[in-house]
């Protein structure tokens, strides 16, 4: 196919530190996921008087853990991996690069320190304190330069579409997070955002929506327009589409924050654009499933035997699932029912597990054995992928289906009304009825978990495995 | 709204979506018809081609609505910086509308049973039927589902009362809330009195004490305490300062939380309901919540 014969050695000590890392820190966040999912089910079983292991600290320790520790190590790795490979030229600013590692990994276990000690900005996915969004600051910028730099000094004539979404979303992080973290420090550990009221809470969601629309998104579009064609061995689908619904999906994304403020404080006219750019979203964002999906026609026959194809075929399922259903919960009407409810949490977990996690763990299997001398893909257990790939399908499934039945069932209650025009349930009883989906949706977190924790020792095998003769040290080649 | 960001807002809202439709539009042209073959970009990275296949034309068609379906809204809500949208539509409208409606349709049944002493409605199984369900919605957080209570919130079904249990005095208790105050005392009779008058008050509720300790708490009573609780310690519904004889505790009977309440104070608030559940409304409850007390 490539009719390029130079093959440079690329920077792989950089991928495979935060690839592995990728796995390390997944397992972690989704334990403490696991945590809090239980303290909801079983909150007499769980409860403690240490404050450090309350649910409002485990919380935002969770979330920041599974997007910006799992999924962040998980862009930071595919990308670099990406970039030098699409522009067949190593990293640029290979001591940059590092820095982003070492940077990253301090961010991390400085959020795991002062999340769980109370620090918080109370901004939410932007809980850490000013020191630490500096920090943040600085390791992005880097980023940013090590990426750029890369794509500037390219081999490669053009720039292939995996990296204009990866560079989208770099650029738009680093806009979302200095904008949104400006704030003034009265101490080491507290600070207070320079913005107030409803433009406070309208910058909060700006940057909220398009954490999940650039980190999670963006980002992962471009994991996914390298790995399902190198996996699945086809030509991407579209060109044209991918033009479209790039362009599309950056322009309008920007716009959809308001949505999560619906019937508040927001002026209408804000709240209305929110909710018509989130339509306009779908379309766009339905590009990248048709492409990827679309991309296997002529061989559907793999997904009989490759696990990780499966991995990256159903997470674009479920992309194309939770960018569906966005938009319609983006609509006011819907969003009067859906919204402070379970259906919001299983919205999120329908994107983050079967559509975030599971393209970056499919990604990670096709890396994982390249790192270690190995061809892409050639893992030390396949049917132990193909096990994952069970159980990651099995625990979101529960997950968000449970959250659903959660979520309609308590909009349903809190808005039905007596005939004598009194409410039907208190609050609390809502509460009780969800109980039920509470305990699967922990079930499923578990079960989701246990297949990380498979993943782990797959991944620890096949780095203790012998290198093939065949492969070894000419990596270029896989 | 100044007409600059009006103009500013009008301007990048259809900027975007008419980029939007050109990109989509744009990139229709040159399409290959259905079977026809379709070759690749020419372009390789890694290994990876791109097929220059068609935008699909559900997708696109879907991608059409849309962006149809904004400009309509658009053009009936607001949106459009200052435009106020043709329905004239707001949320606040949709809520003060839908607000109206339930008093049209309510009113009457609330307003008739309002009309009724609250004694006597305590005896019409329909009006607390209707006076329950309010409890469970606004009064259950603090006071519990049974109305039993909870640390810090009086149980309301053991017909012992802090402002008194007439009908009359329950609703004026709903309709302005009450605040009870219990001044901390350690900075002006210190440690050591603390402990006298706990062991004093504990006595009062039958438990037993340090008799010379209850001994000095019940001077220290006389002089500080008494004008509030009364010199027997029987309380004042005139202030809300509770009977401390008969072993009705809101914040616990142990020596620990008197020792607690005496040392740190107390500071009590039932929010006032007037305002957002009306007269009516707060005249069923109180029914309802004498019921409790007077079956």
């Amino acid at each position: 196919m490539s009719t390029i014969t130079e093959h440079p050695t690329y920077n792989y000590d950089i991928v495979r530190k935060f690839a592995i890392m990728t796995v390390v820190w997944g397992i972690v966040g989704m334990s403490v996921g696991v945590t809090i999912a239980s303290q909801l089910a079983w909150p007499n079983v769980m409860y403690t008087d240490f404050e450090w292991l309350t649910y409002g600290r485990l919380r935002p320790l969770h979330t920041n853990a599974v997007i910006f520790a799992f999924g962040g190590c998980a862009l930071f790795a595919t990308s670099y991996y990406i970039v030098q490979r699409t522009c067949q030229t190593t990293l640029f600013a290979p001591g940059l690069a590092k820095f982003t590692f070492w940077g990253w990994q301090l961010v991390i276990i400085l959020a795991a320190i002062s999340l769980p000690m109370g620090f918080t900005s109370s901004k939410e996915y932007a809980e850490l304190e000013w020191p630490i969004d500096l920090l943040i600051a600085v390791v992005w910028v880097s980023y940013a330069v090590v990426f750029f730099g890369t794509i500037v000094k390219r081999k490669a004539k053009h720039i292939y579409v995996a990296n204009w979404f990866l560079g989208g979303f770099i650029l738009t992080v680093a806009v979302l997070h200095i904008v949104n973290s400006m704030a003034i420090p009265v101490s080491l550990t507290k600070s207070y955002s320079v913005y107030s009221g409803a433009a406070d809470a309208m910058i909060q969601w700006w940057y909220g929506h398009n954490a999940v629309g650039f980190f999670l998104t963006a980002g992962f579009l471009g994991m996914m327009y390298y790995f399902v064609p190198k996996q699945a061995e086809r030509p991407v689908y579209s060109y044209r589409l991918s033009i479209v619904h790039f362009w599309a999906l950056i322009c309008t994304y920007i716009w959809a924050g308001p949505h999560h403020l619906h019937y508040t404080a927001l002026p209408n006219w804000t709240q209305s654009l929110g909710m018509i750019m989130s339509l306009i979203l779908l379309a766009p964002s339905w590009g990248g499933m048709i492409n990827g999906i679309m991309t296997l026609s002529g061989a559907w026959e793999k997904l009989r035997t490759d696990p990780i194809l499966k991995f990256l075929v159903v997470s674009l399922s479920f992309y194309g699932m939770s960018t569906f259903e966005g938009p319609m919960m983006a609509i006011k009407t819907v969003n009067a029912l859906s919204h402070y409810t379970d259906w919001t949490v299983g919205h999120v977990h329908s994107g983050a597990l079967g559509w975030v996690a599971m393209v970056s763990i499919g990604s990670l299997y096709h890396l994982i054995p390249v790192m270690f001398g190995r061809k892409s893909g050639d893992m030390f257990s396949t049917g132990l992928v193909n096990v994952h790939f069970w159980l990651a399908t099995i625990g979101t499934v529960l997950y968000i289906a449970a959250m659903w039945v959660n979520g309609i069932m308590q909009g349903l209650m809190w808005r039905a009304f007596n005939d004598d025009g009194t409410l039907t349930y208190s609050f609390v009883e809502s509460v009780e009825a969800s109980y039920p989906g509470h305990m699967i949706r922990a079930i499923g977190g578990m079960i989701f978990l246990s297949g990380m924790l498979i993943m782990a020792f797959n991944v620890y095998k096949t780095a203790k495995a012998p290198r093939p003769a065949t492969t070894a040290g000419t990596e270029a080649v896989a | 709204m100044s007409s600059f960001w009006s103009a500013w807002i009008i301007i990048i809202t259809l900027g975007t979506i008419a980029f939007c439709a050109w990109l989509l539009i744009g990139n229709r042209k040159g399409m290959k018809n259905a079977g026809e073959d379709v070759s690749t970009t020419g372009h390789t990275y890694d290994g990876i081609e791109e097929y220059d296949n068609p935008l699909p034309r559900w997708w696109f068609q879907g991608f059409i609505i849309t962006i149809i379906f904004a400009l309509g809204y658009l053009v009936l809500y607001p949106g459009l910086g200052s435009f106020k949208g043709v329905l004239g539509w707001t949320q606040e409208g949709a809520w003060e509308e839908e607000i109206q409606e339930a008093e049209e349709q309510f009113a009457s049944l609330y307003a008739g049973w309002a009309a009724i002493p609250v004694e006597e409605l305590a005896k019409d199984a329909s009006a607390l039927q209707s006076g329950g369900r309010i409890f469970a919605s606004y009064c259950s957080v603090c006071h519990g589902t049974a109305a039993t209570g909870a640390y810090g919130f009086p149980n309301l079904t053991d017909n012992d009362w802090l402002y008194g249990g007439s009908g009359a005095t329950i609703k004026e208790t709903i309709m302005n809330g009450r605040s009870g105050a219990m001044p901390a005392w350690l900075d002006i009779i210190g440690e050591d009195n603390v402990k006298a008058v706990t062991a004093h008050v504990v006595t009062l509720s039958g438990g037993e004490a340090d008799a010379a300790m209850a001994e000095t708490g019940s001077q220290v009573f006389g002089t500080y305490c008494a004008a509030c609780h009364g010199a027997n310690g029987k309380g004042n519904q005139a202030l809300g300062a509770p009977n401390l004889t008969d072993n009705i505790w809101i914040y616990g009977g142990s020596a620990e939380q008197i020792a607690l309440s005496i040392r740190n104070g107390r500071v009590g608030n039932m929010p006032a309901h007037k305002d957002f559940l009306g007269n009516d409304k707060v005249h069923l409850v109180a029914a309802y919540v004498y019921s409790l007390s007077n079956k």
